[in-house]
């Protein structure tokens, strides 16, 4: 780069953002009343990740650092008898072994369910379970200890399919995976969950039209590019420190102190960057554990770094489920009663697993009205890796299920898909039919966008054979409005810091794992401290320095973090105002912070820079700091069993178009463009909110078409063995395969999100799926139902189908946008 | 078991001249991330699948997780870490920076490396050669978008500088 600066690029020789330093205006928002907020900014992160300077945890390197393996089951199912390290400790280089006798507690992220150990104890689940750990000087050594560690293990049969599963009578033929936690249950069942609201027999018996389908979402995995990673410190104090790529530093800090037997108290998590979790690292993994049992047992410092391989086999994603629909409709579309029920294929460990199967039928009730709903969801244990959150946790597959029935019920009645989802909707400022909050509602608004954006009304049904538009809607939440162990205590808090040179440090324990929660709370903090955006420092994810959030997910971190950075730095706002009222004797209200400048408002040629408006205040009432924190309400959701669980603040509004090209001949999908809109409340920074929408659209994207998280069976070699487990193998998009995506941003303002903003990480995934899956129909007039469509399913439901067929346009077309009668939502609009 | 053997190698990396003692079986990777310290170079899969790991050999973007470290001899290196200018980012990092294309930034090292090495040839590429040119670079977070707009906005500054600079002479 010349020194001549870059061609509309801020050159690094000038202040990053000089244009708010100087900026004499306090409010040049056009319009909006912020100076940040709402615009284009830079990340706090994103130069050091643009250079190679941010130090994820593979990155850290300690003095006298020893490097860990983790032997794991070669056996789906098995006893283990005994085992002999005595070979490896033998080994020159090898400082320890652990197996699971020197960590005998269980654990599991939800209170309820603690099913596992750090190490196997007495049983293995899954191949790739892990049974020891070593430590040795380095990677190499520590590979060649884990061959030298004897174990004999007695064979079980092992389960893979949930059918079975179900099946199970605890005898020696058909054991149990875990004992039943109550004589005469099956202990394979996680959970079930039945929940009926509305007279559901009789509307679906009144109703006019009933859709009855049958459907399957084969598991996907997170597939973070950066491998789990952990290092733990045992010091001379007693205290123990361990760095780890965590969602969840706050939780894995309670786990560690739980398993380890030591006061929480001597426990340090810190969480570095992230180099991509996606729900895959939002609870403690067995290398977390074994670092610290290593590190105490050796006084040295312990890394394990995760190979691919073991990052499959970790896995915690997305549950393959097995649903049944019924959707009952009134001549006019109008939903009146759906019917589900949901086997979901839980692998060898409950997880999140109990929110799972609630979510599988608590998320579906929204964006549209059904008087009447059932759900019989139960999620079964197989030897498989365990399934989890994968991003849209639980409700990704229902959400496919449901807008392909929806898509079908349109067909039905000759309908306009789009606009059978428009007389369905269920406005603003309402409850569910499952007695959620929903409070702002941009639903109708995103439908408009996509319509208008992806030209629906002269393209649906009117491209050639072959070629396709679908359409599906969802919802996800904004958080959820309980932590996973009870507490009255804030969900989310900030801590600020102000130094005499004008610079504020935000401690925030949120993890930054790239959504840009770190950036969020920069731009809240300059916004309303009046700072310029690089007088802000950000120290995240540090359990000994940053107050408690509860992590990185359910998407939960703008709402909650943003609200507690508000709070914390109005508090800090009004001492500031305060002081500097004091020295212009006018009242705190006439004082504005804006731009690194403290003015009177009703006169904004007197001002003073930000650093002297501080000193004002320190000299007044002494070191500055503050602190803010945000909880959710309690009072939007049913008091019925369970009727917490999908229960969230605010609720994010989705609608997706997507425009296919079918093979017939082959079954290849060509995916050409998909249009998104999203409603997130309020786009804190637009780029990333489109950041998020895009990041979500691919992964949607990569499921319905090319991802499967399998294993195989005994007749396919061996049971239990991943099928893929390399990025080779195991295809996710890459530049080629990705779909043109078009993002549109909608912004319903949200009353109770920070400035009106909701979550984007994760809704925007959910009706990618069904809308190619109702693409492909508009295409070929072929149903797929089973994910993913990949050639072969595409080509064989083709042919069972006896061939693509042509499709008439619906007889009753769509509303022109503002035509139909929108409830709700009137500031929405399309940015 | 015996030790590996162990040989002293000489790699010139971002202009820099080094001469460890590493493994004979380690990688490029390896030895710069964990021997020389360089750990801008990611390590997402260690098989040549990902990516993370790509850095410019002789104007070349190339694994460096599959690159046995004595084949890197002699060669030119440059990993993420050199691709900047005393005190300020290459174009296309602050690019990427203003344009949201980092947001894990765990496959970002790989892929500025594969952008550079695609304008360092192609100084306006269409999108459809970006993309081919990212085609070895996975990224698991963007759908890619952004990281097309930044490599576009970071192309169109670099045509300016040189422009500017035909104009001063």
């Amino acid at each position: 780069m010349s020194d001549s600066g870059g061609g509309g690029q801020a050159p690094a020789d000038l202040p990053l953002w000089a244009e708010t330093r100087d900026a004499p205006e306090p409010d040049s928002g056009g319009g909006s009343g912020f100076r940040l907020i709402g615009k284009p900014q830079r990340k706090v992160d994103g130069l050091a990740k643009a250079t190679g300077k941010a130090a994820y945890t593979d990155d850290i390197s300690l003095p006298g650092m020893l490097h860990g393996k983790i032997l794991r089951s070669p056996h789906p199912h098995a006893r283990i008898l005994s085992i002999d390290a005595s070979r490896a400790l033998a080994l020159e280089g090898v400082h320890a072994v652990i197996t699971g006798r020197d960590m005998p507690v269980r654990y599991g992220i939800i209170p309820w369910t603690p099913d596992e150990y750090p190490l196997c104890v007495e049983r293995v689940r899954y191949i790739g379970d892990g049974v020891a750990a070593v430590a040795a000087v380095d990677e190499d050594t520590a590979i060649r200890a884990l061959s030298r560690i004897r174990v004999d293990y007695q064979e079980l049969p092992a389960c893979l399919d949930p059918e079975e599963a179900l099946a199970a009578d605890g005898s020696e033929e058909r054991p149990f995976i875990h004992e039943p936690r109550r004589e005469g249950r099956n202990g394979n069942v996680t959970k079930r969950v039945e929940l009926s609201f509305g007279k559901v027999d009789g509307r679906m018996a009144g109703a006019e039209v009933v859709v009855e389908g049958e459907y399957f979402f084969e598991g996907t995995t997170h597939t973070p590019i950066e491998p789990h990673c952990a290092i733990g410190r045992y010091d001379e104090n007693g205290r123990l420190t361990v760095w780890s790529a965590t969602q969840v530093p706050h939780y894995l800090h309670r786990e560690l102190a739980s398993v380890l037997g030591l006061d929480p108290a001597t426990i340090r998590v810190v969480q570095p960057p992230v180099g991509g979790a996606f729900g895959g690292k939002s609870e403690p993994f067995d290398l977390e554990f074994c670092v610290a049992r290593l590190a105490m047992v050796t006084g040295r410092p312990v890394k394990i770094l995760y190979t691919r391989e073991e990052v499959f086999y970790a896995h915690r994603g997305r549950h393959p489920f097995h649903m049944k629909y019924r959707t009952g409709a009134d001549d006019e579309g109008r939903l009146q009663a759906v019917d589900a029920e949901v086997v979901l294929d839980g692998g060898a460990y409950a997880s999140f697993g109990l929110v799972t199967t609630y979510y599988a039928g608590q998320l579906l009730t929204a964006p549209y009205a059904m008087p009447a709903y059932r759900f019989d969801s139960t999620r079964v244990y197989t030897n498989k890796p365990a399934c989890g959150p994968k991003r849209g946790h639980g409700s990704v597959q229902p959400r496919f299920a449901f807008e392909v029935q929806l898509d079908k019920l349109a067909e039905r009645l000759g309908m306009d898909p789009i606009e059978l989802r428009r007389v369905n909707f269920m406005g603003s400022d309402t409850r569910t039919v499952n007695e959620l909050r929903v409070t702002s509602n941009g639903f109708l608004e995103c439908l408009d966008a996509v319509e208008k954006a992806s030209g629906w009304r002269e393209r649906f049904r009117r491209l050639p054979r072959g070629r396709g538009l679908g359409v599906a809607g969802s919802c996800y939440i904004s958080g959820t409005n309980y932590p996973v162990y009870p507490n009255e205590m804030p969900q989310s808090a900030i801590q600020l810091q102000v130094d005499r040179s004008g610079r504020v440090a935000v401690l925030s324990g949120a993890s930054e794992i790239g959504q840009g929660c770190d950036s969020m709370v920069a731009y809240i903090t300059a916004e309303e401290l009046g700072v310029p955006l690089e007088y802000v420092r950000v120290l995240a994810g540090d359990t000994d320095f940053t107050p408690v959030d509860l992590g990185a997910y359910s998407s939960r971190i703008t709402f909650m973090l943003g609200n507690a950075c508000i709070d914390a730095a109005r508090k800090l706002r009004r001492k500031v105002q305060e002081a500097v009222a004091g020295d212009w004797e006018c009242r705190p209200g006439e004082v504005q912070l804006a731009g690194g400048w403290a003015y009177y408002a009703p006169d904004t040629e007197r001002r003073m820079p930000i650093a002297q408006a501080f000193n004002l205040a320190e000299a007044r009432f002494g070191t500055l700091g503050a602190t803010g924190w945000y909880n959710t309400p309690r009072d939007n959701h049913g008091d019925y069993r369970g009727g917490t669980i999908g229960a969230s603040p605010a609720y994010s509004f989705t609608a997706h178009v997507a425009e296919v090209e079918v093979d017939v001949e082959t079954g290849v999908v060509d995916v050409a463009r998909i249009w998104v809109a999203h409603d997130c409340g309020r786009a804190l920074n637009p780029v990333l909110v489109e950041g998020q929408m895009e990041g979500s659209v691919y992964m949607g994207f990569a499921e319905a078409l090319m991802e499967e998280h399998i294993f195989k069976t005994a007749s396919q070699g061996r049971a239990g063995l991943h099928n893929a487990p390399s990025l080779l193998d195991y295809r996710i998009p890459t530049s080629l395969d990705t779909p043109e995506i078009e993002s549109l941003i909608v912004e319903s303002i949200d009353p109770e999100g920070p400035y009106g903003a909701k979550e984007a990480g994760e809704g925007p995934l959910h009706s990618s799926i069904p809308a190619i899956a109702n693409a492909i129909y508009d295409a070929t007039g072929v149903r797929m139902d089973r994910l993913p469509f990949s050639p072969p399913n595409v080509w064989k439901a083709i042919r069972d189908a006896g061939g693509p067929r042509s499709l008439k346009p619906p007889r009753r077309r769509a509303a022109a946008p503002g035509e139909s009668a929108h409830a709700g939502a009137a500031t929405a609009g399309v940015g | 078991m015996a030790k590996a053997t162990t040989y002293i190698v000489h790699l010139r990396v971002n202009g820099d001249d080094y001469a460890p003692g590493v493994p004979s079986h380690y990688t490029l990777l390896e030895t710069l991330r964990y021997v020389i310290g360089l750990t801008g170079s990611k390590q997402g899969c260690d098989k040549g699948d990902c990516g993370a790991c790509t850095v410019i050999l002789d104007g070349e973007p190339h694994l460096s997780c599959i690159t046995p470290v004595l084949e890197a001899e002699g060669r030119e290196i440059r990993t993420v870490e050199g691709l900047a200018g005393a005190g300020r980012p290459h174009p296309v990092q602050d690019a990427f920076d203003l344009n949201g294309a980092a947001q894990c930034g765990f496959c970002t090292p790989g892929i500025l490396c594969s952008a550079v090495a695609l304008l360092e040839r192609n100084d306006s590429p269409s999108r459809t050669e970006i993309r081919e040119a990212l085609a070895g670079n996975l990224c698991r977070c963007t759908g890619y978008t952004k990281i097309y707009d930044a490599v576009e906005s970071a192309a169109a500054v670099l045509r300016t500088e040189t422009g500017r600079v035909e104009t001063g002479e």
